[in-house]
């Protein structure tokens, strides 16, 4: 297990600040529970969004496939799990058995949109991927009948959250003398599993399958020549993207208590992407800030836009979601004029994106 | 260490109504260098690209090493023991150069998704023992000096090697090269030339398609000639040199 934290240069400044981190992600939610409960709820959906983002990471930053259909799998995951533990078929697995599960089944669709589109290159798996995100969509808002399988566009309800060993993960304890409540717990929970698939992602980057991805994505033919198996090593960022989309769902469904078909259209598809694209395709640490930032920005817009047009105008003009949509737009249009690679990208990336091509 | 090593039966390449080749058998025996030339257009490169799987020849075979070689995708040529080089340099060119051999060592090597989550020692083994050859390749084409560069930081001359290392780590039996000394100067073709003779003397057969007649007559113990998608002729360089229909082919039609 000292692998498992290996970490790079072990000065006493670095030690000193991974400390400090790690304190500071602990203490985190009793900090925003001062602000607010909401905050948490917010922390733990860009935690998600991290998970979503880290994921999608493996396909586009790591093989430089375009998918534009990632959603469904975070759809899978959460489906899996919400049939799993509903009254809806009055089942109540327990979370650590279902997740696995989630994880695998989105893997299977990974591999069945992978197997038949793989051949395809660029736009063109861009959109058969954004047809197939669609698709999974269109399947849950409609599989009510005739067999009532997802409950249709009224989703599904009452969903069991995370219960381990007796800690029930919707209610709030009191813990040595602290306040724990539902949503701290969660965030507990994500920060670990945050950690176990950015230790695997890296791992996984780090290895002879990471190395046979980014040949892919740098010069397919001569991949080819090498004796890649492409069409092999394609199919396994599709599974290993689609299964940790499957975890996040999962969790995601935990966490709500209520899914519907709603939670999974193209826009969340194009954010997931947006987070990756925006913290720098293929640096692992940056798709991460992607994500954080584009889960917490628009929160802060939505506390902070519509009382201050209130005080200026005395009432609403803009709506807060014009607004972040606004922003958003002219933050990607700036960045690709700027930081054409990210804000924080791969060292490798920012060679392919950063010279002008020959 | 004798015998056919590769067999090239009656192929023929159709594009449209174009016929790139047309008909072309060769064989190559183990060990020796084995010389492919023709004017430009005349098919070599269609012919590599047919043997090594990038292309699916309309008719005929390759029969390499004693079986029929399945050309249905490269890397299940690359896994049968031929590796190749491309005209113009194909490397990973944001990755550095020991990356690229290490690429090079994925056929050979057999990690998988739970091995490398999981960090097994045979794992660790395996990424141990790829660093090591990927060094000792780059060594063995000289820029060892050169294995934390990115690859298309590297002068045109290293480049070149660079891809024969990435080529060599797939373990070839047959390396097909194709003009490796195209663009390259007098003194980088001439220790090219030193590095050919060593695969040789190492057990590689080597099939070389170039346009440096010189490099070519020098070096290969036996040369083909294509012309229009036909192979015209095929014998020890010297006896190529004076034959008439080669004399054609590379300066036109017959005076008077």
């Amino acid at each position: 297990m000292r692998q498992l934290f290996e970490f790079r240069g072990g000065s006493f400044a670095s030690k000193a600040g991974i400390a400090f981190v790690v304190v500071a992600l602990l203490l985190l939610p009793f900090a925003l529970t001062q602000v607010g409960t909401a905050w948490v709820r917010i922390t733990n959906l860009a935690i998600l969004f991290a998970l979503l983002s880290l994921g999608l990471n493996i396909v586009v930053g790591f093989a430089g496939l375009l998918d534009l259909g990632y959603i469904a799998f975070y759809a899978v995951g959460a489906y899996v799990y919400a049939l799993l533990a509903s009254p809806h078929f009055g089942l109540a697995l327990p979370f650590w058995i279902i997740l696995p599960i989630g994880a695998f089944v989105a893997c299977l669709f990974g591999v069945l949109l992978g197997a038949p589109t793989l051949k395809l290159r660029g736009d063109y798996l861009a959109i058969v991927t954004l047809g197939f995100g669609e698709i999974v969509r269109i399947f849950l808002n409609n599989l009510s009948q005739p067999l009532n399988l997802t409950n249709g566009p009224r989703g599904i309800a009452r969903i069991e959250p995370v219960r381990i060993g007796g800690v029930d993960f919707r209610s709030t304890d009191t813990w040595f003398g602290f306040q724990v409540s539902g949503p701290m717990k969660y965030y507990y929970l994500l920060l670990v599993v945050l950690l176990v698939v950015i230790i695997i992602n890296m791992r996984l980057e780090d290895s002879r399958i990471g190395r046979a991805w980014q040949a892919i994505r740098e010069d397919e033919l001569a991949a080819k020549a090498v004796g890649i198996n492409t069409t092999h090593i394609k199919l396994l960022a599709f599974a290993m993207g689609a299964s940790f989309g499957g975890i996040a769902g999962g969790i995601f469904s935990a966490i709500q208590g209520f899914i519907s078909p709603e939670s999974f259209v193209l826009v969340e598809s194009i954010m997931v992407l947006a987070m990756v694209v925006l913290g720098g395709m293929g640096n692992i640490f940056g798709v991460i800030a992607g994500a954080v930032l584009l889960s917490f920005v628009p929160e802060l817009l939505r506390y902070t836009v519509e009382p201050m047009q209130k005080s200026l105008f005395g009432k609403m003009i803009i709506e807060p979601e014009v607004i972040r949509m606004l922003l958003f737009g002219m933050a990607l249009v700036l960045m690709m004029r700027f930081r054409p690679a990210g804000l924080w990208p791969s060292s490798a990336r920012k060679r392919e994106l950063g010279r002008r091509p020959e | 260490m004798s015998g056919t090593i590769l067999e090239a039966r009656s192929i023929s390449k159709r594009f449209g109504g174009v016929r790139a080749l047309n008909n072309v058998s060769l064989t190559i025996e183990r060990g020796e260098i084995y010389g492919l030339i023709g004017p430009n257009g005349a098919g070599k490169t269609t012919l590599f690209n047919c043997l090594t799987g990038m292309y699916q020849a309309n008719e005929g075979e390759f029969v390499f090493d004693g079986r029929r070689l399945n050309t249905e995708a490269p890397h299940a040529v690359a896994k049968q023991g031929i590796a190749r080089t491309f005209q113009n340099i194909r490397l990973f060119s944001n990755m550095t150069a020991l990356e690229n051999v290490m690429v090079g060592r994925h056929l050979r090597t057999h990690a998988q998704v739970f091995g490398a989550i999981f960090r097994t020692q045979t794992t660790r083994t395996e990424e141990h023992a790829i660093v090591d050859r990927a060094h000792e390749l780059l060594r063995y084409v000289g820029i060892e000096s050169r294995a934390n560069d990115i690859a298309n930081q590297l002068s045109y001359g290293d480049q070149r090697r660079l891809e024969i290392a990435r080529a060599l780590a797939t373990e070839p039996k047959l390396l097909a090269l194709d003009e490796p000394a195209a663009g390259m100067n007098a003194t980088e073709t001439a220790s090219l030339r030193k590095l050919i003779v060593a695969l040789l003397q190492d057990g590689i057969t080597v099939l070389l398609i170039e346009h440096d007649v010189k490099l070519v007559m020098g070096l290969c113990d036996r040369v083909a000639v294509l012309d229009y998608g036909e192979k015209i002729a095929e014998d020890v360089p010297i006896k190529v040199q004076r034959d008439p229909k080669v004399i054609e082919a590379y300066l036109g039609g017959t005076v008077g």
